[in-house]
């Protein structure tokens, strides 16, 4: 191969090198806020693409993608138009953690994204593989494809997901690839390290895709969609929004299943020691399951369509490296998938990610101006986790050119800002994904309210559109004015109101209460009380959620914003990005190494690295008192 | 932190050794000033952490202050991770204050109290229950309660603690599994279950709880206050209990001139004695102080001796006095036995019906000694096995383990009232945090680790 000819290939503000759900989240943002915007992408085709589960939401993912929504990003929009089934989890486990989780159609929603990219304005979609990203003086310049195209660009957002130095195992077989049979990008991790940023690798698996006719359905719990659906987006919200759903199915792994796997685990590429990659331990391969799980009969199978349009579908719950042979046999070995056809078989990937500490809570390069990075090259895993990513980095990457603050959601904000500043702050040593359980703030960072937390937010730096804002500000309008209302409304007791409560199975009231009061006992609800609340309106839906919650949880809530606020005290101490920690005496040397590698943003940020103690936060907020006594000194001079 | 402090680390007059400290960068330079060693002739080349027999001289007329063996400690490998000096010398007041006084004429400045262990935690020595452990034997004013900080400082308050967080670490993960993978098949969470791990941690908080106040009084003294009428004999109360125990430590102004605190030791039993006989005997307590003064005295103290004079009636003062304590912990001495009773007995009975009566007569030192067995006898009464228990001393693990009591009571109310698991949680989590904050410790992937290696997860 000759000397590689490049060209000028145009001039960009912001350039996204991935078309995943990080790209395009990242793109449209930055595109939306007026930046003249370059989507680079090895396969067009691949744009939005679901290589792994059919399906978007879940607990903590479905609050992600609410907040995405909130914030103007697309993932929302996109799937409520590509949605064939619909489901609200954990509905009898408190508001907090009711997540939405809906099925997907693979390719619509690839269409249909590719259509809104398509028709962005400021936004060029091509198809390129980027082999280098140049920087100058600690500052990004552009991008150069493999077909010698120079794109000149004032900020990169690098989010290449799990194609760099993508390797794939089944069984004994190994090869080169990218996700879904694509191609890996293979020359793009040397121009990082090049950048002087050090690689890992993590892994990853896919179950396979087996044909419909293939399945005998009788022998498995079907699984419906619910009665009423509730959209992904609050723009959808008022309207009457309905899908055409089709069902999933359950079964379960038999014995023979797990005798199966023991008799070929040496096959196993995980167990044979040639994956080096780090696997999640939430979502592990069948094999991980039988081993470390042996007392355990029978593990659940979900069969979940790939689309309308296909009769590919999804085995959930049987990832798998073993080789080809054994993953046939073993999936026969289940319940209804005696005859079962395969047409893509599972594996395992292997990829090249970075290490999220080097990153700001901007998702810009610690040292590298303009260098962004979103998705799962930062270590998360899944869509939603990606999308939100992206979405923070097409945000920052347009706030960094206009010389503007950059936007930090924190975690008493927003799960966006819980996950972004887990990556940032502690790293992740396997595939990060987004759990309800790793928020401390559950009750008050609902997927109901995303819009009232946060669309103001994404007004402000210019994403939101003002149609989306009036809807926001009209729904906190009309909630307060109900919980107003709920609370000047009382009921005197007298018996045709004690009979009332004891109909609803609840106390009889000896003296004035609101209604207000009445929606706090745990029998009663909204819905409940409309007998004796004449002159109630009807009120949209969303609204009278939002009211019953916040009437019902109101003293939780409030335990929640009082835990915030101390939280917030730490937050507001901010730390100098160039400050050397090795210059405060006092800290221990753990502290200082891992102070000087996070270079945390607030004290608040530096309390969450481990290895750096109460002690060591207490020698920093000294020392921060010690520079503020300073100045103050130094003024009076 | 760069200049280098002094102490005297021994409580003065009463060990046969005393221990000036020293702790800093010059801590060294400036011992070699002021010592004459032996066989070493500079303490740079001292060995480290080894005994260097000598004397403490005063360069200024090169009069030898004491005997002493001298220990050079160098950073970072000491308690408060600077370099340090020991010098023990004989015990006593003169020898300690001499050779402090000169360590702070070449260079070391006082110390404020608890500023070794202050260093020591800044530097990143001591964890915080640790810390406060120290401070705590910096503060412990008898060996019974030297004994239980000591114990703290091993870290069996933190291993208590640590039981106990296990226990709500099992209910957070157990609570968060079903949420987070509420599509897995695990196991249904039963209230009843989570009910009766909350009542375990619920029970063995209050058990913590429970010593608290036995710890406060070991490390603070029992708050004592004598009371009594002018010239009921309390000063002579006073000097008979002092004159047995002799009085340690020293003199703390109170809060107003007229009230003295002094801290006594009874067989173990650290007493602070709020003493009011700087009140003039010829004035009445009740008014020189104010009544709600002296009700809010007699509200703080753990223990009230109430002296009334047998050789008169009772009068109207008597009956102020006997108001402010009916609902304390008393112990009734009726002083004067010596002389003919013109009081009666009985009445003053009926008025204080379940407290401990003694008959005394201080000036012939009668009835002292009944007093110090039922001072023991109430407080221990055997309950209290110090060697073996763990007890809280320290007020902010107090205040922390009340909180936690708080927050885990709430959520079994919660559990009570079939709450959904995400309020319940709230309180779970609360309390968990708060014990972490007692042994310094809580990371909430520790509840991840929990989930993953108890439940089979994984769609």
């Amino acid at each position: 191969m000759g000397e590689l000819k490049k060209y000028n290939a145009g001039s960009y503000d912001v350039i996204v090198i991935g078309a995943g759900h990080a790209g395009c989240e990242a793109a449209l943002a930055s595109a939306r806020m007026g930046m003249k915007t370059l989507m680079l992408t090895m396969n067009l085709d691949s744009l939005a693409d679901m290589p792994c589960n059919p399906n978007i939401g879940g607990t903590g993912k479905g609050h992600l993608v609410r907040e995405i929504d909130a914030l103007g990003g697309e993932m929302a929009i996109n799937i409520d138009k590509s949605c064939i089934q619909s489901r609200m989890l954990n509905t009898s486990k408190g508001p907090a953690v009711h997540s939405l989780r809906v099925q997907a159609d693979k390719k619509k929603y690839h269409t249909e994204m590719k259509k809104v990219i398509e028709d962005q304005a400021n936004l060029d979609l091509v198809q390129g593989e980027v082999i280098d990203i140049v920087v100058e003086k600690d500052e990004v310049k552009g991008v150069l494809t493999r077909t010698g195209a120079f794109y000149d660009g004032k900020a990169v957002i690098l989010a290449t997901g799990t194609y760099l130095k993508g390797k794939i195992f089944i069984g004994e077989v190994n090869y080169e690839s990218g996700p879904g049979g694509y191609s890996p990008s293979k020359l793009l991790s040397d121009s990082l390290k090049r950048l002087g940023i050090e690689l890992r690798r993590f892994k990853t698996g896919s179950p396979a895709r087996v044909h419909r006719d293939s399945i005998d359905f009788s022998k498995m719990d079907i699984q419906p969609g619910d009665e009423e659906v509730v959209p992904f987006s609050f723009m959808n919200m008022d309207q009457d929004f309905k899908i055409d759903q089709v069902p999933c199915y359950l079964t379960y792994t038999t014995p023979e299943t797990k005798e199966i796997i023991m008799r070929n685990l040496n096959r196993s590429p995980l167990y044979s020691g040639e994956v080096e990659g780090v696997g999640p331990r939430y979502c592990p391969s069948i094999e991980d399951k039988i081993v470390r799980f042996p007392d355990k009969e029978k593990h659940q199978v979900f069969i979940e369509p790939e689309g309308l349009n296909t009769k590919e579908m999804y085995v959930q719950g049987v990832s798998s490296s073993l080789p080809e042979e054994v993953q046939k046999e073993l999936y026969r070995s289940i319940i209804g998938l005696e005859d079962v056809k395969f047409m893509r078989s599972a594996y395992a990937i292997e990829y090249d990610c970075i290490d999220p500490t080097i990153l700001k809570r901007s998702l810009e390069h610690m040292h590298i101006k303009n260098l962004f990075f979103a998705g799962q090259i930062n270590g998360s895993s899944g869509y939603e986790e990606a999308a939100a990513q992206g979405l923070i980095a097409g945000i920052n990457a347009v706030l960094n050119i206009r010389g503007d603050e950059p936007f930090i959601l924190d975690r008493s904000e927003a799960y966006i800002g819980v996950l972004i500043d887990d990556l940032v702050t502690k790293g992740t040593n396997e595939p990060y994904r987004m759990m309800t359980a790793r928020s401390e703030y559950r009750l008050t960072l609902r997927q109901d309210n995303a819009d009232l937390r946060l669309t103001e937010k994404g007004y402000k730096i210019g994403l939101v559109t003002e149609e989306r804002y009036q809807k926001t500000m009209k729904k906190k309008e009309m909630i307060e004015k109900e919980l107003e209302r709920l609370k000047s409304v009382v009921v005197t007791p007298n018996k045709e109101i004690n009979d009332f409560l004891d109909s609803l199975g609840s106390v009889p009231i000896k003296t004035a209460h609101s209604l207000y009061d009445l929606i706090k006992r745990p029998e009663i609800t909204y819905e409940s009380l409309r007998d004796i609340d004449p002159e109630r309106q009807s009120l949209p839906k969303e609204i009278r959620i939002q009211v019953e919650i916040q009437i019902k949880y109101e003293g939780y809530i409030k335990k929640q914003l009082a835990q915030i606020e101390q939280f917030k005290k730490l937050e507001r101490k901010k730390l100098p990005i160039d400050l050397d920690y090795s210059s405060i005496k006092g800290l221990s040397n753990e502290a200082v190494q891992k102070l000087n590698k996070i270079k945390p943003d607030s004290v608040g940020q530096a309390s969450r690295i481990s290895g750096v103690s109460p002690a060591d936060i207490n020698v920093l907020l000294i020392y921060l008192e010690q520079k503020r006594r300073e100045k103050k000194e130094n003024k009076n001079d | 932190m760069s200049d280098t402090i002094a102490a005297i680390s021994t409580s003065i007059g009463e060990a046969g050794i005393g221990i000036v400290r020293m702790s800093g960068r010059e801590s060294i330079e400036i011992a070699n000033k002021i010592f004459r060693g032996k066989n070493v002739e500079d303490l740079k080349d001292a060995e480290n952490r080894k005994l260097t027999y000598g004397h403490i001289v005063d360069p200024e007329d090169d009069q030898i202050v004491d005997e002493v063996l001298i220990a050079c400690l160098r950073e970072p490998y000491t308690y408060t991770r600077e370099n340090m000096v020991e010098i023990y010398c004989h015990g006593g007041v003169v020898a300690v204050k001499k050779i402090l006084e000169l360590a702070l004429n070449h260079g070391a400045r006082l110390a404020e109290p608890g500023e070794f262990t202050k260093r020591a935690f800044l530097n990143g020595r001591l964890d915080l229950a640790q810390s406060e452990a120290v401070i705590d034997v910096i503060r412990a004013k008898t060996d019974k309660s030297l004994q239980v900080s000591l114990n703290q400082l091993e870290g069996s308050l933190s291993a208590k603690v640590k039981d106990i967080m296990g226990i709500l670490l099992e209910m957070l993960a157990h609570i968060n599994a079903t949420i987070d993978f509420s599509e897995d098949d695990l196991e249904d969470l039963d209230y009843e279950a989570l009910e009766k791990k909350g009542l375990q941690v619920e029970n063995q908080i209050k058990k913590l709880l429970d010593t608290a106040d036995r710890g406060k009084i070991l490390r603070d003294g029992l708050n004592t206050v004598i009371l009594g009428k002018p010239n009921v004999g309390k000063s002579s109360l006073l000097n008979a209990i002092l004159r047995e125990n002799r009085a340690i430590v020293t003199n703390i102004p109170g809060t107003t001139r007229d009230i003295i605190e002094e801290f006594i030791n009874i067989d173990g039993i650290p007493l602070k004695i709020v003493d009011t006989a700087g009140i003039r005997e010829t004035e009445n307590l009740v008014e020189k102080i104010g009544v709600d003064r002296a009700r809010e005295m007699v509200n703080k103290a753990d223990l009230i001796i109430a002296v009334f004079d047998i050789s008169k009636p009772l009068t109207e003062e008597d009956h102020e006095i006997i108001e402010l304590i009916k609902d304390k912990d008393a112990i009734i001495l009726l002083n004067k036995t010596d002389l003919p009773s013109h009081f009666d007995a009985n009445h003053l009975k009926d008025l204080l019906p379940d407290k401990k009566i003694i008959n005394t007569s201080i000036k012939n030192n009668l009835g002292v000694y009944e007093l110090e067995e039922e001072i023991k006898n109430m407080f221990y009464s055997g309950q209290l096995d110090i060697e073996s228990d763990v007890v809280v001393t320290n007020l902010r693990h107090k205040n922390q383990l009340v909180k936690a009591l708080k927050n885990i009571e709430d959520s079994l109310e919660a559990i009570r009232l079939n709450l959904p698991l995400d309020c319940i949680e709230v309180d779970v989590k609360s309390c968990w945090e708060n014990l972490g904050e007692i042994s310094g410790d809580t990371i909430s992937e520790d509840i991840l680790d929990k989930i993953f290696s108890e439940f089979c997860i994984g769609k």
